[in-house]
């Protein structure tokens, strides 16, 4: 009971201390927003409906990306620069729980950015043949795995900017890697071991065999993968803060 | 107070590669003392608090806190510390009330009790008004009472500072020695590392002097006030200079030694009590007046200086700038 507390309040606190702030809300709308504006007009100058759908994967998938990543590691960067990280590592909860509190935030923060272009695409096109349980496995799991790679980043960087830096420095590589603008197929071979590596590939996948019932790896396959990411990033973090942050 | 040792370090030590930052310190403190570890900046007072609260792991050693094995066990023993660190770790984007919440939420305590408690607290520490302001907005002083109080929210058993009063204005730092000296009257154990030594003396039971890494002296204030041998010294104050009397002093009070000061002054020591009469019955047939003769005690600085051979004038000038010195 007395973990459950401190992780609530642990969760709750980023939430409104660090997530629900006018620049991240804008960001988790404006930038979706603009990235399905510019994919509906595209070249022709006309706004193309039919498309929306087709889009709507990789939209969620950038939105998840964009939402959990940087946040979670400028958020940890910023409060260990402020010694007020300290506060956690003091108080009587396991480092599991702690991490996991805030990896919590982000990821519902990454989950709630990801239904924005659900929203704007449900008043063009008919979703109704969806598969809403598996998006919403596909966007947990990836909004989780983004969510620990934020805190791969938080524990190597010292100041903010270097948080941020290295927050572009993955996130931007990964989005043209995953598949989400040129299918892996197309890609040069030489890089196509790499997409394979990156948990975007198979969160993408995984959007894109909900959505549009098209996928390259079996459902099951992705789910899978994601799972062993997230296990693997979360230990991997957790033994690094335990390393790195208690001298 | 009772005598049970609340905290045990046995053979302590901390090495960052080829630094050994704490070398195989011992001390106990019991339950309900204040307990003082002075040294000077860099003597690894803040290496020893942070092995002790969990934000360093010792290289060596043992550290037992009521009865629980701090080194194997560490979140077991938080959950009766309360840790004041040398700089506030609060949140700059919550007010003083969440802050306190939040830090009683670390503990698990349930809200209706958090809450409550945070109000308690922020009317004993006089920050009731500022409240609902952010912490960000607070002043030097009144951030380091919130993170005191942050600390006490869960009512810990005992309670770690780390130079609780460096760097802030002296009516803070004097509320925080008094705040202190009632947390023992109810029977909080307190560790607190300070490198103003008057301070220590003024406040604390017991203290341990660290110099680079080590343990060089601890017991009881007056046991340590004690151990210095000075004997007796008084200082005499006269409107001439005494100088010329020098000898003739040391003549009539056998076992003494007379050193005259500037300002018409002169220190007289000796082993044994020192009778004031055949001085100023000698200096006013020479026709001077005394006008003050002052019994000089020594100081807890005195020992610390007689024991490290380190000069606390640093000390000393940083401890005028909270209101300790004298």
């Amino acid at each position: 009971m007395k973990t459950w507390i401190a992780f609530w309040n642990i969760m709750k606190k980023d939430v409104r201390t660090y997530y629900l702030k006018p620049p991240n809300i804008s960001w988790g709308i404006v930038f979706p927003l603009s990235w399905t504006l510019m994919q509906m007009i595209r070249s022709s100058g006309s706004v193309d409906l039919s498309s929306i759908r087709e889009m709507l994967p990789g939209l969620i998938a950038m939105s998840v990306l964009f939402g959990t990543t940087s946040m979670l590691a400028v958020t940890i960067t910023f409060e260990r620069r402020g010694r007020s990280f300290d506060r956690l590592l003091l108080a009587p909860i396991s480092l599991r729980a702690m991490v996991t509190a805030k990896l919590s935030g982000a990821v519902l923060f990454g989950a709630l950015n990801a239904f924005v272009p659900v929203i704007l695409a449900a008043w063009f096109v008919d979703l109704s043949e969806v598969n809403w349980v598996s998006v919403l496995l596909a966007v947990f799991l990836t909004a989780l795995t983004s969510a620990l790679m934020g805190l791969v980043i938080a524990v190597s960087a010292k100041e903010v900017f270097e948080a941020q830096t290295l927050s572009n420095f993955f996130r931007f590589p990964m989005l043209f890697l995953c598949g989400l603008f040129l299918p892996i197929s197309s890609l040069p071979v030489c890089l196509r071991p790499i997409s394979y590596m990156l948990p975007l590939t198979y969160g993408t996948d995984l959007l894109n065999s909900s959505i549009l019932g098209a996928s390259a790896m079996p459902p099951v396959l992705c789910i899978a993968v994601l799972l062993v990411f997230a296990i693997l990033l979360f230990e991997f973090c957790q033994y690094s803060i335990s390393r790195k942050w208690i001298l | 107070m009772s005598k049970t040792d609340i905290v045990t370090v046995t053979n302590l030590s901390k090495r960052y590669g080829s630094i050994t930052a704490v070398d195989r310190i011992s001390f106990s403190i019991c339950s309900g003392e204040i307990f003082g570890f002075l040294g000077p900046n860099g003597a690894g007072k803040t290496t020893t608090i942070n092995m002790m609260t969990g934000l360093a792991r010792p290289t060596a050693g043992s550290i037992i806190i009521d009865g629980i094995d701090a080194v194997r066990n560490i979140k077991k023993a938080q959950s009766i510390m309360g840790i004041v660190p040398d700089e506030s770790n609060l949140y700059d984007e919550m007010d003083g009330f969440d802050n306190l919440c939040f830090c009683g939420a670390l503990y698990g305590m349930p809200r209706a009790a958090r809450e409550s408690r945070a109000r308690e607290l922020l009317e004993q520490f006089d920050l009731l008004k500022a409240g609902n302001r952010p912490f960000k907005a607070y002043s030097k002083g009144m951030r380091r009472k919130l993170t005191i109080a942050a600390a006490l929210i869960h009512e810990p058993k005992i309670l770690f500072l780390d130079e609780p009063t460096t760097g802030i204005d002296v009516e803070s730092a004097r509320q925080i020695r008094n705040l202190l000296l009632n947390l023992r009257l109810r029977g909080t154990t307190i560790f607190l590392t300070t490198h103003y030594i008057e301070e220590a003396e003024r406040i604390c039971d017991r203290v341990a002097f660290i110099v680079e890494g080590r343990i060089v002296a601890e017991g009881s204030v007056s046991k340590l006030l004690g151990s210095t041998g000075h004997g007796h010294a008084i200082r005499l104050t006269a409107d001439a200079a005494l100088e010329p009397f020098v000898c003739e002093l040391q003549a009539r009070v056998p076992g003494c030694t007379v050193r005259a000061e500037p300002g018409h002054a002169a220190t007289v020591v000796s082993k044994e009590r020192i009778p004031l009469y055949p001085i100023l019955q000698y200096l006013d047939e020479q026709g001077v007046s005394v006008f003050e003769a002052k019994e000089l005690t020594p100081t807890l600085e005195d020992v610390f200086v007689k024991i490290t051979g380190i000069e606390a004038a640093e000390s000393r000038k940083e401890a005028r700038k909270v209101g300790i010195g004298r």
